[in-house]
């Protein structure tokens, strides 16, 4: 196998970590969803805390992504 | 297929005014120039917002305003009143994160936060900065922030590497959750607006596709401004109340 070819295969299989960020972003908004169904006055205080959630599950996805972009633009 | 594209060619450093002293490469870049245009525009905004300050707000100081109020609520809410006295640390760390974040974003500017060395230098001045804030406040006391309460010594031997390894990494997930936002974000308008060059006709999807991302990463780069500055709340809030 040449290098070309699994610098490819490397990048895919880095992109596998954005599977991780999906699952945790749609958790975090299932719940908000939940529990803003259950108690629609707590939006103030639960959104932000959301959105905090959103940003740490999305980062952990990036850091993959960013792994591949590393291994096709850069090596 | 080979496809030639630079999505990375964004990034690239360049010296404007090209500057040596003894070895040492001091030249004002693209970076600098941004980061100088990010200082003067904060200044503006919290000089001119609040110079005639109006009962009824104008657009400029009710910005102003807004901003200071939302940084305020954030370091009471999760340090308490004992951290009020690093507000102005937090408002410009967040500040700064903002304005270059959202100046990245316009076409042909520079994203000075997606390079890993400005926001580990910013990371670190926090980590180094809450560290010495816990030991001037607790002494060699601030060493039990290291020994969670209440476990079994035995289990004691596992967990004491696992907290002081969780503690050292902190700059370090800091740095680089922003530094591969920005990165990953930037890097992806770059191969659709690649993609664009390539397919003739067919641009306007990648371009349809680059205006949404686009909204995407407003989205992110308010939003990972507010996580460094709330997590820099948070360890602020560690180093203060000791968990």
């Amino acid at each position: 196998m040449d290098l070309a070819s699994a610098k490819m295969i490397g990048a895919g299989l880095a992109c596998i970590a954005l599977v991780g960020a999906g699952i945790g972003i749609g958790n975090v908004f299932a719940s908000l969803i939940s529990a803003l169904a259950r108690n629609p006055a707590a939006q103030g205080q639960v959104q932000p805390f959301a959105f905090l959630g959103f940003a740490l599950a999305e980062a952990t996805g990036l850091f993959g992504l960013a792994i591949a972009f590393l291994i096709l633009f850069v090596f | 297929m080979a496809i030639e594209l630079h999505p990375l060619e964004q990034f690239t450093i360049e010296r404007i005014l090209p500057l040596h002293v003894g070895g040492l490469d001091i030249s004002y870049t693209n970076s600098a120039l941004l980061m100088t245009i990010v200082v003067v525009l904060i200044t503006a905004l919290t000089v001119f917002g609040t110079r005639r300050a109006a009962l009824v707000p104008g657009r400029l100081q009710s910005f102003a305003e807004m901003s200071y109020e939302f940084v305020a609520n954030m370091v009471e809410s999760n340090v308490g009143p004992e951290g009020m006295p690093y507000f102005p640390f937090i408002f410009t760390l967040f500040m700064f994160i903002l304005f270059a974040n959202l100046l990245g974003l316009i076409p042909y500017s520079f994203t000075v936060t997606s390079h890993i060395i400005v926001t580990f230098a910013m990371a670190a001045v926090v980590f180094i900065g809450v560290t010495i804030i816990g030991f001037v406040q607790h002494g060699l006391h601030f060493l039990r922030l290291f020994v969670p309460e209440g476990v079994p010594k035995i289990l004691l031997v596992l967990l004491v590497p696992i907290e002081l390894l969780s503690y050292f990494i902190r700059p370090f997930t800091l740095s680089i959750r922003l530094f591969a936002n920005m990165l990953a974000g930037h890097t992806m308008l770059g191969i659709f607006a690649g993609f664009a060059a390539i397919v003739g006709i067919f641009a306007i999807f990648p371009i349809a596709v680059d205006v949404l991302l686009l909204a995407l990463e407003l989205l992110v780069a308010t939003l990972q401004a507010y996580v460094f500055a709330i997590l820099s709340c948070l360890y602020l809030n560690d180093a203060i109340h000791m968990h």
